[in-house]
C-alpha cells in the first residue's frame, strides 16, 4: 500500500461535519430568535446562540486539529494539496462575490438612487412628490437621505486613522510575504518574526478601527442609523474588520503551528492559505480606502 | 495504517460501513451522500408539493375558500423556496454526486468531509426555514423574492434570512467541491474535452453558484440589517431604495434559474444518445452553449424588473442581451433533435421523460421570449403567464429532467430494472396532467389575472378549475414515481447487467450494477471508444 503514492486518496469517516451542521443550526436558531423576541421579553436565544458559538469553536478546533495530524503523518499527497489549493481559492472567490454585493449597493445608490432622489434623470417623481426640497449629495450633506435618517453627522476623514489603517495593511502583506520567502528558505527565528509582526499589525489595525468606530458614534454622529451613508459605511467596514478579525486568528494559528514544527519549506498549505486570505482582506481594505473613505 | 490508495482497512472494500450513524452521518463516501441528497429532495418534492396542492385547491373555485390570504401568501411564498432550494438543487447535487466520480473515474469527491457537511446543512436549514409556518409571526409571506419593504413585515425574518444563508453555505461548499473533483480527480487520459456533457454542466453551474450565491446572501443580509439594526439600504428616507434590493437579488436570480436548468441540459444530453443509439451531435457546440449561456446570465438580470421604472436604455440593454440567450438554446434544441435523426431509437422512460422535456422546455423558453420584449412584459407581468413560463421550463425542464435521470441511472444505483409498465404509466400521466395543469394559466395571464392571490374574478373560473384538477392528478401522479422507486430499489427480480443500456457509453457503465461502494480506487484505464461522446475530433 505505502508505495502506491499515485492512488487515489480518500478520508476516513469523520463525525465532525455533522457536528459542524449541528453547531451552525445551533448558532443560526440562537440568533433568530433573539432577534424576533419581542422587546423586553427575556428569551432563550441568547442563550442558545452562546451555545452555537462555543460550539462552533470547539467544532474549528477539533476539525482542524484532525486534519493538521493527518497532514502530519503524510498522509495528504500532491493530489490532496491540489483540492485543498483549489477549494481555499473558490472560498475566496466566493467571499469576494459576498463583498462585490455590497460595493454593489454603494454604487448603485452613490450613481442611481440617491440622484434620482434629488430629481436627477428618471427618478423624478419621488422627488416631485415626497421630497421636493431634497438636494442629491453624499457624506455629511444628505448621505443620510431626504429624512436626515440618525441625524445630521460628519464623515470620518480619509487622511487620518483610515490612511494609516492603509499602510498598516500594506506593511502586513509585505512581512507576511518576506515569513513566506523565509519558510521556504527554512529559516525558522526569521519566519517566527515577520509572521509575528503580522499578527501584531493585524491587531493594530483592529485597535485603530475600533478607536475610529468610537469616534464616529460620540463625536461625528455617524451611525449605522446615520442614513444609507451609515448603512453601507458600517457594513462594508464592519464585515471587512470581521474578516480581519477571522484573518489575524488564523495568522496567530499559523504562528503557533511555525513554533510547533508544522511545517516544512515543500509542505506548508495552511500557511499559504491564511496568506492568500490576508492578501485578500488586504485588497478589500484598497477598495474600501478608495470608494468608502476618499471618494 | 497507511491512507493511502484506500481508506478504512477494517471496513470491507466493497461492502458499506455496519451502523446507521457510521454510515450516514460520517460518511465520506460519494455514493451514500448522494444518496442522502436525492432521498432529502424526493422529500422536499412532496412537502412543496403539498403547499402547491393547498394553493391550488384555494383557487379551484373563485371566492375564499378554504384558508386564510395570509395563510395563502405563505404557502406561495414557502412553495417556492422549498422546490428551488430544497427540491430541485438538491437533486442536481444528489446527482452529480453520485455521477461526477463515476462519469470521470474518480474515487470520490475531491473533498469528501465538506461534502458531508454540505449536505447535513441542508436538513437543519429546512427545519429552520419550515418551523415559521408554526412560529408566532408566521412565515415568510412576500413571496420567495422577498422584496422589500413587504418582506420586512414578517415577524420571523430572521429564520428566513439564517435558513438562507446556511442553504447557500451548502451550495457554495457543493459548488467548491463539484469543481475541485472535476479538474483535479480526473483520471489520466480523461481529458476535458472527453467528459460527458453532464460533467460539463455541472461545472460550469458549480461556477455560477459560487458566483451568485454570495450575492444572495449580501442582500438578504442587508434585509435582516434594515429590519433588526436600523440600516436604511431599502429605506428611500435614509437615502437607500428598495429596488436596490431588486437588482441584487435578481443578479443572483439569474444565474439562478440557469443553475437549475444547465445540469438538465446535461442529463438530456446523457440520455437521448443512449436511446437514439448514436453520439450526440455538436458536443463541442453543446459545451460551448452551456458556456455561453452562463456568461450571458450574468447581463439579463433587470429582465425580472421592467415593470419596475428602469432608465429607457436598461430596458432596452436587458432586453437584447435576453433575446440573445435564445441562441445558444436554440443550438443545444437543435442539437437534440440532430441526436435522435436518423438514430436506432427505442422509448423507455427515461427517453419519454427527455423527449418530453425537449418539446415542453422549448414551450417554457417561447414564453420567456416573449416576455423578453419589454412592452409586452409590461402586459404580463406578474400575471399567471409569468407562472405558466417558469412551470413549464421547471417542471416540465428541471423536474423531468431530474425524473429521466432518477430512472436512467436507478439501475446503476440499486442493481435491480424497474418496472418499465409503471414507469410509463407514471410519465403518460406526468406529461399529460403537467399540460392541463400549466397550459390555461397562460391563457389565465393573457386575460390578466395577477399571481399570488388567492381570490380572483368569476371570468377566470373555468381555467382555474381546469388548472386545479390537473394539479391535483399530476400530484397523485408522482405517488407511483415513489412506487416504481420503492419496488425498484428492494422488491425488483429483475437484475441489472453492468452496461443496464443497449447504446450506454461512458465510465459509470463500466463498473458493476448495483456501483459498489467504492469504485476507481485505482484509476481505470480510459478507453476512447468507451467514452460517453466517442471521439471528439470534429
Amino acid at each position: 500500500m505505502g508505495q502506491q503514492h499515485d492512488a487515489y486518496f480518500v478520508p476516513t469517516k469523520s463525525y465532525w461535519p455533522f457536528v459542524a451542521a449541528v453547531v451552525m443550526f445551533t448558532t443560526v436558531f440562537g440568533a433568530a430568535h433573539w432577534l424576533g423576541a419581542e422587546p423586553g421579553e427575556s428569551g432563550f436565544g441568547k442563550s442558545v446562540l452562546t451555545i452555537g458559538v462555543i460550539g462552533m469553536l470547539a467544532m474549528f478546533f477539533g476539525w482542524f486539529r484532525s486534519v493538521i495530524n493527518e497532514s502530519l503523518a503524510g498522509n495528504y499527497n500532491h493530489q490532496v494539496d491540489t483540492s485543498f489549493r483549489m477549494g481555499m481559492m473558490w472560498f475566496i472567490f466566493s467571499e469576494v462575490m459576498f463583498f462585490g454585493a455590497f460595493f454593489g449597493a454603494l454604487f448603485y445608490i452613490r450613481m442611481f438612487s440617491v440622484p434620482w432622489l434629488g430629481g436627477h434623470g428618471h427618478g423624478v417623481l419621488t422627488h416631485e412628490f415626497l421630497w421636493s426640497d431634497y438636494t442629491a449629495a453624499w457624506g455629511a450633506n444628505g448621505g443620510n437621505g431626504p429624512e436626515q435618517a440618525g441625524g445630521a453627522f460628519r464623515t470620518v476623514p480619509a487622511w487620518g486613522l483610515p490612511l494609516l489603517n492603509t499602510l498598516i495593511l500594506l506593511t502586513s502583506s509585505v512581512t507576511v510575504t518576506i515569513a513566506h520567502h523565509a519558510l521556504r528558505a527554512g529559516h525558522r527565528g526569521k519566519i517566527l518574526l515577520f509572521l509575528g509582526l503580522t499578527v501584531l499589525l493585524g491587531a493594530t489595525f483592529l485597535y485603530f478601527q475600533a478607536h475610529e468606530y468610537m469616534e464616529a458614534y460620540k463625536e461625528l454622529n455617524l451611525t449605522l442609523h446615520s442614513g444609507v451613508y451609515g448603512s453601507t459605511f458600517f457594513m462594508l467596514t464592519g464585515f471587512h474588520g470581521l474578516h480581519v478579525t477571522l484573518g489575524t486568528i488564523m495568522l496567530a494559528v499559523i504562528w503557533l503551528r511555525v513554533l510547533k514544527g508544522h511545517f516544512d519549506k515543500d509542505h506548508h498549505f495552511g500557511f499559504e492559505a491564511v496568506a492568500w486570505y490576508w492578501h485578500f482582506v488586504d485588497v478589500v481594505w484598497l477598495g474600501l480606502f478608495m470608494f468608502v473613505y476618499i471618494l | 495504517m497507511s491512507y493511502a490508495a484506500t481508506h478504512d482497512q477494517h471496513d470491507d472494500h466493497h461492502g458499506a460501513p455496519k451502523g446507521f450513524f457510521q454510515r450516514w452521518c460520517m460518511s465520506t463516501n460519494h455514493k451514500d451522500i448522494g444518496t442522502l441528497y436525492l432521498i432529502f429532495s424526493l422529500t422536499m418534492l412532496f412537502i412543496g408539493g403539498s403547499f402547491a396542492m393547498l394553493i391550488r385547491a384555494e383557487l379551484f373555485k373563485p371566492g375564499m375558500q378554504l384558508m386564510q390570504p395570509y395563510f395563502f401568501n405563505e404557502m406561495t411564498a414557502m412553495h417556492a423556496l422549498v422546490m428551488i432550494f430544497g427540491a430541485i438543487m438538491p437533486a442536481f447535487v444528489g446527482l452529480g454526486n453520485w455521477m461526477i466520480p463515476l462519469m470521470v473515474g474518480a474515487p470520490d469527491m475531491a473533498l469528501p468531509r465538506m461534502n458531508n457537511l454540505s449536505f447535513w446543512i441542508l436538513p437543519f436549514a429546512f427545519v429552520l426555514l419550515l418551523s415559521t409556518l408554526f412560529l408566532p409571526g408566521g412565515g415568510p409571506a412576500g413571496g420567495w423574492t422577498m422584496y422589500p419593504p413587504l418582506s420586512l413585515q414578517s415577524g420571523s425574518l430572521a429564520y428566513a434570512v439564517f435558513a438562507i444563508h446556511l442553504m447557500g453555505i451548502s451550495s457554495i461548499m457543493g459548488a467548491i467541491n463539484i469543481i475541485a473533483t472535476i479538474l483535479n480527480m480526473r483520471a489520466p487520459g480523461m481529458d476535458l474535452m472527453k467528459m460527458p456533457v453532464f460533467v460539463w454542466s455541472w461545472l460550469i453551474t458549480a461556477f455560477l453558484l459560487i458566483a451568485v450565491m454570495p450575492a444572495l446572501a449580501g442582500a438578504v443580509t442587508m434585509l435582516l440589517t434594515d429590519k433588526y439594526f436600523g440600516t436604511n439600504f431599502f429605506n428611500p428616507g435614509g437615502g437607500g431604495d428598495p429596488v436596490l434590493y431588486q437588482h441584487i437579488f435578481w443578479f443572483f436570480g439569474h444565474p439562478e434559474v440557469y443553475i437549475m436548468i444547465l445540469p438538465a441540459f446535461g442529463i438530456i444530453s446523457e440520455i437521448v444518445p443512449t436511446f437514439a443509439r448514436k453520439p450526440i451531435f455538436g458536443y463541442k457546440a453543446m459545451v460551448f452553449a452551456i458556456a455561453c449561456i452562463a456568461f450571458l446570465s450574468f447581463i439579463v438580470w433587470a429582465h425580472h424588473m421592467f415593470a419596475v421604472g428602469l432608465p429607457l436604455g436598461a430596458e432596452v440593454f436587458f432586453m437584447y442581451a435576453t433575446m440573445l440567450i435564445s441562441v445558444p438554446t436554440g443550438v443545444k434544441v437543435f442539437n437534440w433533435v440532430a441526436t435522435m435523426w436518423g438514430g436506432s431509437m427505442t422509448f423507455e422512460t427515461p427517453m419519454l421523460f427527455a423527449i418530453a422535456f425537449i418539446i415542453l422546455f422549448t414551450i417554457g423558453g417561447f414564453s420567456g421570449l416573449m416576455m423578453a420584449l419589454v412592452p409586452a412584459d409590461f402586459q404580463y407581468h406578474d400575471t399567471y403567464f409569468i407562472v405558466a413560463h417558469f412551470h413549464y421550463v421547471l417542471v416540465t425542464g428541471a423536474l423531468f429532467a431530474i425524473i429521466g435521470a432518477a430512472y436512467y441511472w436507478m439501475p446503476k444505483w440499486t442493481g435491480n430494472m424497474y418496472n418499465e409498465f409503471w414507469g410509463k404509466v407514471h410519465f403518460w400521466n406526468s406529461v399529460i396532467w403537467v399540460n392541463v395543469l400549466f397550459f390555461p394559466q397562460h391563457f389565465l395571464g393573457l386575460a390578466g389575472m395577477p399571481r399570488r392571490i388567492p381570490d380572483y374574478n368569476v371570468a377566470f373560473a373555468n381555467f382555474n378549475m381546469i388548472s386545479s384538477i390537473g394539479g391535483f392528478l399530476f400530484g397523485a401522479t408522482q405517488l407511483i414515481f415513489v412506487g416504481v422507486l420503492i419496488h425498484c430499489a428492494f422488491f425488483s427480480k429483475k437484475k441489472a447487467t453492468d452496461r443496464v443500456w443497449e447504446g450506454a457509453k461512458g465510465l459509470e457503465w463500466t463498473i458493476p450494477s448495483p456501483a459498489p461502494h467504492h469504485t476507481f480506487e485505482v484509476p481505470p484505464v480510459i478507453n476512447d471508444d468507451e467514452l460517453a461522446h466517442g471521439h471528439v475530433n470534429d
